[in-house]
């Protein structure tokens, strides 16, 4: 069985499609690319998932089951987790907190005993916290630790909130063009951290990202979507070969965009 | 982890301690102590220091709504005015409905009393914050403004528990046997409270519940991503509120022991607390004590100020009490304008700067 599947799905915006019976499938430890170009539906897609959106038909699932039927919350606890095209920070929050938030879905304890802050509240508390200074020793954000987020560095915003996705122990995280706006460095050193989520934390990708040189580098899997429906599914390498991606990316004119 | 210069952390429980210092706690200490001590020394203003009390409580209780969460209330008056009336309907006509092993453990029927009536209104407050779900910002605005008037509406002609348009005494609290039917002592008591709710306040700020609060008032969307049910956290963060308003409120009545509805819980109230909340840093536990002090400390500082200049030049007192109004507003303006991040954060600036002394760079 697939970690995720989708099947199908449309969605209309007033009667504009943005999305046309896409299908494709994530197995379990993989990191799937979609790619397409500007207002291809890629952002829609993953606002179908993450539950921002309700597509018209079709159906999502985790491990076979159904979560079209679930609030954004319920998708969370059930091991979803994502970032945004432009950042969504809680700009207001130290760094430190910001990722305490990502932890949320895992925390078990309520208002009073929040309020009290004794025994089971300060436990959660402490061992969260430790968890939370692992990605950010992962991520190398410690310089950073009680500095408010929204006044840092884009580049480092950006970290930040892959840190606060991964901090929710995902099985499936959602990267909406996570090197969008990064110079040469950073966007290798982010792909580096991609990698490694995926290989040491073994966290499952879906990745959007218009870098074909990162695409095609580190999927095992590329979807190409144009004007909303799926154009090619397969390795990097036979969506390289492909000529309708070839036409559709570059009119039919430049071979060499998509080979590097 | 650092914290002031050579100071290290070993542990994260050390580092989320409240006072890390013994620096703080000393200062603390020597805060109290004095505040113990004036009642005992002086007599003029203690009523002044119970009201501040209170006014605390309730600058906090909005603070966590509007400040953290940033869910606008214009009717955080009117439930303080609710936890008044409940907080009172339970020591006399409710007395009975509460069980008996509660008057054992609290002695007497006060402190269950004002925690029920905190509970009124934390259901009151859940009710009227039903409709945060849809609105935001300036038609939440409007939509706790109708709860302002609905419950003043109540207060005025739900004439056997209000008292109505006359309003009502309030007896003196007891707990164990000892009576609070002074200043001084209401002082002790609203003291304690404040610090009781203050302390409730900052550890609900540091933990899960109060970073959810302020992750929906930053960035709603996000909020929901990472697993806060926007909807429950909301109802929960109208529910502290009211419940602190609450609590305040039935101190207030206890305190005053006399009860009349308008205009004392009326919108001037409600916008009275959200300017401490203002002046003080929004989002800040501490913001909101130093707002509730300072809004509450200038009319009496001005007050002074004119009888001084009214001893030395008699002619002028007239025009400087009619115009106090008005110096009031001013200086409330001069300090959005130059603190708009308010008192809290000013206070961190000055922390920071003597964090690296003499080091500053
Ligand atoms: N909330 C919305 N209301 C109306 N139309 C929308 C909405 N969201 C997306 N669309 C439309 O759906 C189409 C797909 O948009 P989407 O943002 O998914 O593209 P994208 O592939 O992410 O593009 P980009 O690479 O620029 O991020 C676009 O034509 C867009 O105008
Ligand atoms: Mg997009």
């Amino acid at each position: 069985m697939s970690l995720l599947d989708v099947t199908g799905i449309t969605l209309t915006f007033r009667g504009l499609a943005a999305l046309m019976n896409v299908s494709f499938t994530i197995e379990e430890g993989e990191i799937l690319s979609l790619i397409g170009p500007n207002g291809a539906g890629k952002t829609s897609m993953l606002n179908c998932i993450s539950g921002r959106y309700h597509p018209d038909e079709g159906d999502i699932a985790i491990d076979g089951k159904s979560i079209l039927s679930m609030k954004a919350h319920r998708r969370t606890e059930m091991g979803l987790s994502r970032t945004f095209q432009n950042i969504a920070l809680f700009k207001g929050m130290s760094v430190l907190d910001n990722l305490m938030v990502g932890r949320h879905s895992q925390m078990k304890y309520g208002l009073l005993a929040s309020m009290l802050y004794w025994g089971k509240a300060r436990r959660h508390e402490d061992m969260h916290r430790r968890r939370v200074e692992d990605v950010i020793d992962f991520l190398g954000l410690s310089p950073y630790r009680h500095q408010v987020a929204g006044r840092l560095p884009y580049g480092v915003q950006k970290r930040v909130e892959l840190g606060r996705a991964l901090a929710a122990e995902p099985r499936l995280i959602l990267l909406d063009e996570p090197m969008a706006g990064m110079n040469l460095e950073e966007t290798e050193d982010m792909a580096r951290y991609i990698l490694d989520i995926n290989e040491e934390w073994g966290v499952t990708v879906l990745l959007v990202e218009h870098d074909m040189g990162v695409v095609m580098d580190i999927s095992d899997k590329v979807v190409v979507l144009d004007f909303g429906s799926v154009l090619a599914t397969g390795a990097p390498e036979e969506v390289q070969q492909d000529k309708d991606v070839i036409a559709a990316y570059l009119g039919g004119e430049d071979e060499t965009f998509l080979g590097r | 982890m650092q914290n002031k210069c050579g100071q290290f952390f070993t542990s994260y429980r050390q580092e989320n301690r409240l006072f890390k210092t013994w620096f703080e706690r000393f200062w603390l200490l020597v805060l109290f102590v004095g505040l113990i001590l004036y009642p005992l020394c002086f007599d003029s203003y203690v009523l002044q220091l119970c009201m501040i009390n209170i006014a605390i409580i309730a600058a906090v209780s909005l603070n966590v709504l509007t400040g953290a969460c940033g869910q606008i209330s214009l009717g955080q008056g009117a439930f303080v005015g609710v936890g008044a009336y409940a907080g009172v309907w339970f020591v006399q006509s409710g007395a009975a409905m509460l069980p008996e092993w509660m008057f054992v453990v609290f002695g007497g029927p006060f402190i269950p009393a004002i925690l029920c009536g905190g509970l009124v209104t934390a259901l009151v407050g859940m009710f009227f914050g039903i409709p945060s779900l849809r609105l935001k910002g300036i038609y939440l605005a409007i939509a706790t403004l109708a709860a302002q008037f609905i419950l003043e509406y109540v207060f005025l002609h739900w004439k056997s528990v209000t008292g109505g348009h006359s309003g009502m005494a309030v007896p003196a609290p007891e707990i164990f046997g000892y009576t609070f039917d002074t200043y001084p002592r209401m002082f002790y008591l609203t003291l304690a409270c404040a610090v009781l709710m203050v302390y409730l306040a900052t550890n609900l700020m540091r933990s899960k519940p109060g970073r959810a609060f302020v992750s929906i008032r930053d960035h709603h969307l996000s909020a929901e991503i990472v697993g806060v049910n926007l909807f429950w956290y909301k109802l929960q963060a109208f529910a502290v509120s009211a419940f602190m308003a609450g609590v305040a409120g039935g101190l207030w009545a206890h305190t005053a022991r006399y009860l009349t509805p308008s205009p004392t819980f009326g919108i001037g109230l409600s916008i009275s607390y959200l300017a401490m909340i203002i002046i003080g840093g929004l989002g800040s536990v501490l913001g909101a004590v130093y707002g509730a002090i300072f809004i509450s400390v200038l009319p009496i500082c001005l007050d002074l100020l004119a009888e001084l200049v009214g001893g030395f030049f008699p002619e002028l007192a007239t025009p400087i009490k009619a115009t106090k109004g008005g110096v009031f507003g001013l200086v409330l303006m001069l300090f959005l304008i130059f603190e708009p991040e308010g008192l809290a954060h000013r206070w961190r600036l000055i922390k920071a700067y003597w964090k690296l002394y003499p080091f500053a760079h």
